[in-house]
């Protein structure tokens, strides 16, 4: 395969697939994003985002700990906003306060990896997860081995410069982008047809 | 501290007037280093790197720097240049030869936690019997660590390199180290002309708030530490995290093809890249390589002049189209194993075309008569 043509495709992809970087995916510039390894403007990629969860029986919202704590100025609104977006599309939430590892042992049955103890790999159940305020290196480490090994498809709401592989990325998302996101997702829901078939709860809910 | 004013760094960089100065390699790291906004330096002493760090802890003194101090060791230094950056603070520091290699396991460490550490290597053989003489091949070593490898020709070089090394090692997609390489004597300890930007600017402070990792600020939250090694248990899933971890380091340097780009112009530079033979250099020899592309050229001899500039992101694309339409790359090192010819081979199509010679070392110098003599032998 010519790396230009290299797609960020759900998986499961393969024992070890490659990071989408090495494969000459590259991040979008400002007012850009990716949907599957393109790059397009940022609103296909809200409407993208909004049809996913919408459509989604399981989504799950990751929240890290860059909006789950009220280190700085403007975080509790931002994670508000989160909220409101998880509202909107019916997600719940497994919460990711740090990125400790699990002590006294993983069981890869049930675990992805010890940063995300409830995302599971095998007999996984989420078919939709968002990941928003991870530091990116632990999101980048995290969404290669979901794409190997699952068919969930990502998405990461990245504060700062986005994620070549998670198969949609917003970059630089702040409240007003969050915003612009529930309001996409809100207009798509008024207009479309009830969702069905939502799988048993999975994680913590909040 | 010193009163200094933060620009932009593009306009330190591209815009800002430059003077120039009459200076050594030492120097010009000094100069570079007064402009970049430094919190910490940490240096120990080996030449021909001792009185780059020397310089560096005068303008300490000046000013220039927070906090600067010698270590026990290149290890300790290396490991405590580490602690510095995971606490969030712009740090520098220098080595050469034996004490890279007596660092060496701190390389991919540093790599490995994402720290964007600056570290200018000037470098001089290891080999025994000892010698202290300019020499190439720690860049070797080093190629496969994970940190980003820039190689200055020059004075000039170095000054530039080190600074935009900082604002390219920063990049949040980036966010790994980078090692600037100079061969040691022939550009620390002789004197050029550097232009240089006014003392009284600098690059604005490193923000460790945006790093793709969280910053060991213990007054901020997640505190706890935050590279706990997981990697340590035994199962598929602390070995799958273990290999995506190494992935991601690579991917960071792909993500900084773009940054060099925008910053040092290019991961290379060609001079009459349409001929059929070819000089490609890197360091030195690039010198060394121009002067024999002329005396070719006066000779009615087609040849031209490949520069590269960066190693690690390896020009790999445009290494690959330059090849295709040549019928020679004569590639000049000062080392004993050739590695730049390796690594040239490992991405043309044709590998015979790549002549891995003339190659010196021990701290000879290269005549240029040497490389003229393979260009007439691939002209013939």
């Amino acid at each position: 395969m010519a790396v230009s043509e290299y797609q960020v495709r759900p998986g499961p992809e393969g024992y070890l697939p490659p990071a989408a970087a090495s494969m000459g995916v590259e991040l979008p510039e400002r007012g850009a994003a990716l949907v599957e390894g393109r790059v397009v403007p940022e609103d296909d990629a809200f409407q993208a985002i909004a049809e996913k969860l919408l459509a989604a029986r399981n989504p799950v919202f990751f929240p890290g700990p860059a909006v789950l704590w009220a280190w700085k100025d403007g975080v509790a609104e931002k994670a508000r906003a989160v909220l409101r977006l998880m509202e909107v599309v019916g997600a719940r939430a497994i919460p990711m306060p740090d990125y400790r590892p699990k002590y006294p042992m993983i069981n890869p049955a049930v675990e992805i990896n010890p940063n995300h103890p409830n995302l599971t790999i095998w007999h996984n159940r989420i078919d939709v997860g968002v990941f928003v305020g991870v530091h990116c290196h632990y999101a980048n480490v995290a969404l290669k081995i979901i794409r190997g090994g699952t068919d969930c498809y990502t998405i990461a709401l990245c504060g700062e410069v986005g994620h070549e592989d998670a198969m949609i990325t917003l970059r630089d998302v702040d409240v007003k982008k969050l915003e612009r996101l529930t309001e996409a997702a809100r207009a798509l829901a008024a207009a479309g047809p009830p969702r069905t078939g939502v799988m048993p709860r999975v994680g913590t809910a909040v | 501290m010193t009163t200094q004013q933060v620009v932009a760094p593009e306009h330190l960089f591209f815009e800002a007037e430059r003077e120039r100065q009459f200076m050594t390699g030492s120097e010009a790291v000094r100069e570079a280093i007064k402009r970049a906004n430094v919190d910490m330096a940490i240096s120990y002493p080996i030449t021909p790197q001792s009185e780059s760090m020397h310089l560096v802890g005068d303008i300490y003194a000046q000013g220039y720097l927070k906090e600067y101090f010698r270590g026990e060791s290149e290890f300790a230094v290396m490991a405590a240049v580490a602690g510095a950056a995971m606490g969030g603070v712009r740090v520098f520091t220098a080595t050469a030869g034996p004490g890279t290699l007596r660092a060496f396991e701190m390389f991919p460490t540093w790599a490995g936690a994402r720290l964007p550490v600056v570290c200018a290597f000037m470098t001089r053989g290891v080999n025994s019997p000892l010698t202290i003489q300019p020499d190439t091949i720690e860049m070797a070593f080093l190629l496969d660590t994970g940190i980003l490898m820039f190689h200055a020709e020059n004075a000039q070089d170095l000054y530039d390199m080190i600074l935009k090394a900082f604002v390219i090692a920063e990049q949040t997609d980036v966010h790994i180290p980078v090692g600037v390489f100079v061969d040691g004597f022939f550009v620390t300890h002789t004197r050029e002309e550097v232009a240089t930007a006014p003392a009284d600017l600098k690059l604005p402070p490193y923000n460790p708030y945006s790093a793709p990792v969280p910053v060991m600020d213990m007054e901020s939250v997640p505190v706890r530490q935050m590279r706990d090694p997981f990697v340590m248990k035994s199962n598929f899933i602390s070995y799958a995290a273990h290999a995506s971890w190494q992935q991601e380091i690579l991917a960071a340097q792909e993500r900084a093809r773009k940054h060099v780009r925008r910053y040092l112009g290019g991961l290379l530079e060609a001079e009459h890249p349409e001929a059929a033979v070819l000089v490609v250099a890197a360091g030195t020899a690039v010198s060394q390589g121009r002067e024999a592309v002329a005396a070719a050229r006066r000779e009615g001899l087609e040849v031209g002049l490949i520069k590269l500039k960066s190693l690690r992101p390896f020009p790999r694309e445009e290494i690959r189209t330059l090849a295709r339409q040549a019928r020679a790359l004569i590639v000049p090192e000062f080392n004993r194993v050739g590695w730049l010819a390796r690594e040239i081979k490992s991405v043309v199509e044709d590998t015979t075309k790549v002549i891995d010679a003339p190659r010196v070392f021990g701290g000879m110098t290269m005549p240029p008569d040497l490389i003229l003599a393979q260009i007439r032998r691939c002209c013939a």
